[in-house]
């Protein structure tokens, strides 16, 4: 349904909700049939039914049922009566407020925590509304009345339904302001804080959730695709002739990094990509080999005085705390490229009109917008001329918020004039990958004659800007005298945010390194972090709270020992403990129990976040054991789960214990507050159980014992 | 022409021998509850039971299933009220939701072998069927609850 749709259905209420810079207000239904400006539309139809648009794209976190569940506590809607569509891919319409830009990317665990004090107020607007109209009918003041789920209540126990206010309400003008005292208190709170059931879980345990990979459309072909086995090559030629003759082939299609084969069945393009054979133009990355840069080149840009390098912190002045120090300190360490492995392999299917000027796509994507946007731009279509169809995602990690793919579909649904559903392979997904960056870093730290520690500089190497930067930062300990830099170099590989993006080996890199300085001063690894390390009394509160847990100090089973590390991410913190132990003749790492401490502010759905956090340290403990990327020649060397290697059943702890610190603040991102922490955990138990650091990550077993062997 | 039955009833697919089921079930039967995830037996996503068995239709050959009884997530109870269905949505288990039907598969074919099985008989079990957002500890606790409550 399109905006002028919603709006005109008839007999209902209507509610559009702007949220700016300012924060959110209502608007009138005809003010909203023109403005851009409007979110988060509610509608009340007379039979209670409330439906309330999500922009909360959703790849298993949750946030498609709790962005509206905030609007619900607030308007105080029956849940029960509330209905959740999908908003439309339109960040001027949809968007949360980030750097002064509107946008609708779930990415960075932002959903909860940038929709919800526009989604709390707006909802508290609709109540007011209803309040008011419920007033004017009985033609009491509105300030003797109150609401219940669903229903408006006076002191006599008179009731109206928000169904039958709907049917005769009035938009007031102006429209009722909402002042952030007026939201509701904790002690009022119907579903904030509550277990709440996720709306999707019902039609993900029978096979009817819908992703994009579902969708059928009549006339429908099927496509799918080579891309060039050296990132950034464009195809020069094929054997296009052969290709054509084969079964059920329909065509081909050039794009600017690969060949799709279409087909009039999914098995026969994918036996013809089989005898596909491309001739590929050069690339950047051509001979690029990933192992020798990581353990050779990199190192090299550390120590080049005439490398660019990036300063991301400056404090104090490192220098003379190094140069007055009683002892200094100094580690490297090493992650590999990571995949994101999302278990539905990447598709879109997209449908062009007949005239040429319309297309319809539909995709599961963390980004509407950035779809929209990548799909115009592809056919050179205003984006007025693309509607996006949103579908559940298998799986997100940040691999899907480009649209990439969709404008693929999109060009070759133009180019075969006929609807197609574009599928890339699982080895075309692993091998054509945007990865998280392989890095090299170098962390020095100084100790003043207290032990305290005083200068701190950290040097991240390797590919991806932004990508290798996020994490790096220590705001959770008050060191005096800082310098943290960036050194950028490029190999033309496919980059792009993992769950966590750089924090997954900088806060590695961070933890092991305080791990280890405190392991040399002979002082218990919470204390360092508090008194020498100089925590933050959030962080002290956290790594007391994960002390208390995991009962830090009680002996542990004979050959297990336990690691701990900070975790910070998307405003959240917390601190972990690991439980582990090692079969030395083997090299495999066994994680027994995880404990970890979560400071995320107000949480909005508790079970939810809990349930997304115990997937984010599973997550972390599959790349921190197993996650690797090699680059050789330019080419991807893995190519399915047979060699690259996700965590399984057998692999997990026996218990995952998450708890919430209780703080007076409003929600912060916890959907990758789970991972950054787990590597130096787990890091910092194998030093306890062997004195050996790990100090390259995944532990592969291979690793492990190369590392004990020295 | 290869007939079988499907969820109970009597179906005939005109997609060459050869295929691999996973795409007949999807794209000719229109049944999208069973996933592709790897298209090589290497993640459990397209598992579905042939005569009670639980098996990778990605690498089983439409060929291979003349005159069986297939049975798919969509087979599974007629209104989702499996005793696992049920314990899944107990246990919050689905998170992208994207491996569930193969877990949920893979699972009933372990329950109607083993009604009562322990904790490393569950691992042992379901060790093959990969879930990216790591709800493996939630799927054991929904196959005890299951296990317990059927």
């Amino acid at each position: 349904m399109n905006r002028r749709e919603f709006l005109k259905t008839s007999g209902t209420l209507t509610f559009a909700i702007a949220i700016g810079a300012e924060g959110a207000r209502l608007m009138s239904a005809a003010e909203a049939a023109t403005a851009r400006e409007i979110n988060a539309w509610v509608r009340i139809a007379p039979d209670g039914t409330v439906t309330i648009l999500s922009a909360g794209a959703e790849m298993g976190q949750g946030s498609m049922t709790s962005l509206p569940l905030m609007v619900a506590e607030e308007m105080d809607a029956d849940w029960s009566k509330v209905r959740i569509e999908f908003a439309p891919a339109d960040a001027e319409v949809y968007g949360y407020v980030f750097q002064n830009q509107k946008a609708m990317a779930i990415v960075g665990s932002r959903a909860v925590m940038y929709y919800h004090n526009g989604l709390r107020t707006a909802g508290a607007q609709v109540r007011k509304v209803l309040l008011a109209n419920a007033a004017d009918k009985w033609g009491v003041p509105a300030s003797t009345l109150h609401t219940e789920p669903g229903f408006v209540v006076d002191g006599s126990g008179r009731k109206l339904s928000y169904g039958e206010i709907a049917a005769f309400a009035k938009m007031p003008s102006p429209l009722p302001a909402v002042d952030k005292s007026e939201l509701k208190t904790k002690d009022r709170y119907r579903y904030i804080g509550k277990a709440i059931p996720r709306r999707d879980i019902p039609e993900k345990v029978n096979g009817s959730a819908r992703y994009a990979m579902d969708v059928q459309l009549p006339g429908m072909v099927y496509a799918t695709v080579r891309h060039a086995p050296v990132h950034g090559a464009a195809p020069e030629s094929w054997n296009d002739a052969k290709v054509k003759a084969m079964k059920g082939v329909l065509g081909t299609v050039r794009l600017p990094d690969g060949v799709a084969i279409i087909a009039d069945t999914l098995p026969h393009a994918l036996g013809a990509r089989k005898a596909l054979e491309v001739q590929w133009g050069k690339s950047v990355a051509d001979g690029y080999d990933s192992e020798t840069t990581l353990m050779k080149t990199y190192a090299q840009v550390h120590t080049d005085p005439n490398a660019k390098s990036q300063t991301l912190e400056a404090k104090g002045d490192p220098k003379a705390a190094f140069a007055n120090a009683a002892k200094t300190y100094k580690a490297e360490f090493r992650s590999d490229y990571g995949y994101h492995a999302q278990m539905e392999p990447l598709n879109a299917v997209a449908r062009v009109n007949a005239a040429g000027n319309h297309v319809e796509v539909w995709e599961g994507t963390q980004d509407p917008a950035s779809s929209r946007a990548a799909i115009a731009q592809a056919l050179g279509f205003k984006e007025e001329q693309v509607t996006l169809h949103q579908c559940y995602m298998g799986g997100g990690f940040g691999r899907r918020s480009l649209g990439d793919y969709s404008a693929e579909a999109a060009r070759i649904a133009r180019g075969v004039r006929k609807p197609v559903k574009l599928v890339w392979t699982r080895e075309e997904d692993m091998q054509y990958g945007m990865f998280r960056p392989q890095a090299f870093q170098c962390l020095e730290a100084a100790t003043d004659k207290e032990g305290s520690v005083s200068g701190w500089t950290h040097c991240v190497v390797g590919d991806g800007g932004v990508l290798l930067q996020t994490g790096i930062r220590i705001p959770y300990y008050q060191v005096p005298n800082q310098y943290i830099e960036a050194r950028g170099t490029s190999h033309g590989i496919r980059l792009k945010h993992w769950r966590s993006v750089g924090h997954v080996f900088n806060v590695f890199a961070i933890e092991s390194f305080v791990d280890q300085m405190a392991a040399e001063a002979g002082i218990d690894s919470i204390k360092f972090r508090i008194e020498n390390m100089n925590a933050t009394p959030r962080t002290r509160a956290l790594l007391e709270k994960v002390a208390e847990m995991s009962d830090w100090q009680a002996p542990r089973p004979q050959g297990r020992a336990l690691g701990l590390s900070l975790s910070d991410r998307s405003g959240s913190q917390g601190a972990g403990v690991a439980e582990v132990s090692l079969d030395r003749a083997s090299g495999k790492i066994r994680v027994h129990k995880t404990w970890l401490a979560v400071d995320g502010g107000l949480v909005v759905q508790p079970e939810m976040a809990r349930a997304n956090i115990e997937s984010g340290i599973l997550h972390g403990l599959s790349s921190v054991l197993h996650e690797r990327v090699t680059i050789k020649g330019g080419e991807v060397q893995q190519s399915n789960f047979h060699d690259y290697h996700l965590l399984r059943m057998a692999d997990i702890p026996e218990l995952i214990q998450v708890a919430f610190v209780e703080r007076d603040a409003p929600p912060s991102g916890l959907g990758e507050i789970g991972n950054p922490w787990v590597a130096a955990a787990v890091a910092n138990a194998v030093y306890k159980l062997t004195g050996k650091r790990l100090t390259h990550m995944p532990f592969t077993p291979e690793r492990v014992k190369q590392t004990l062997s020295v | 022409m290869v007939a079988f039955n499907l969820n109970g009833k009597p179906v005939s697919a005109k997609a060459e021998d050869g295929t691999p089921l996973l795409w007949v079930i999807r794209d000719e039967l229109k049944l999208t509850g069973t996933k592709f995830g790897c298209g090589a037996s290497q993640c459990g996503a397209c598992t579905v039971h042939v005569n009670g068995k639980a098996v990778r239709s990605c690498v089983t050959t439409l060929g291979a299933v003349k005159g069986a009884k297939v049975t798919t997530i969509e087979g599974l109870s007629p209104d989702g009220s499996h005793p696992l269905q049920k314990a899944w949505i107990a246990e919050q288990v689905p998170q992208c939701g994207y491996c569930q039907s193969g877990q949920i598969m893979k699972a009933a074919e372990l329950l109607a072998q083993n009604p009562k099985p322990s904790r490393d008989e569950i691992v042992t079990h379901m060790n093959g069927n990969i879930c990216r957002c790591g709800t493996y500890h939630r799927i054991i606790a929904a196959i005890q609850r299951a296990s317990q409550e059927a």
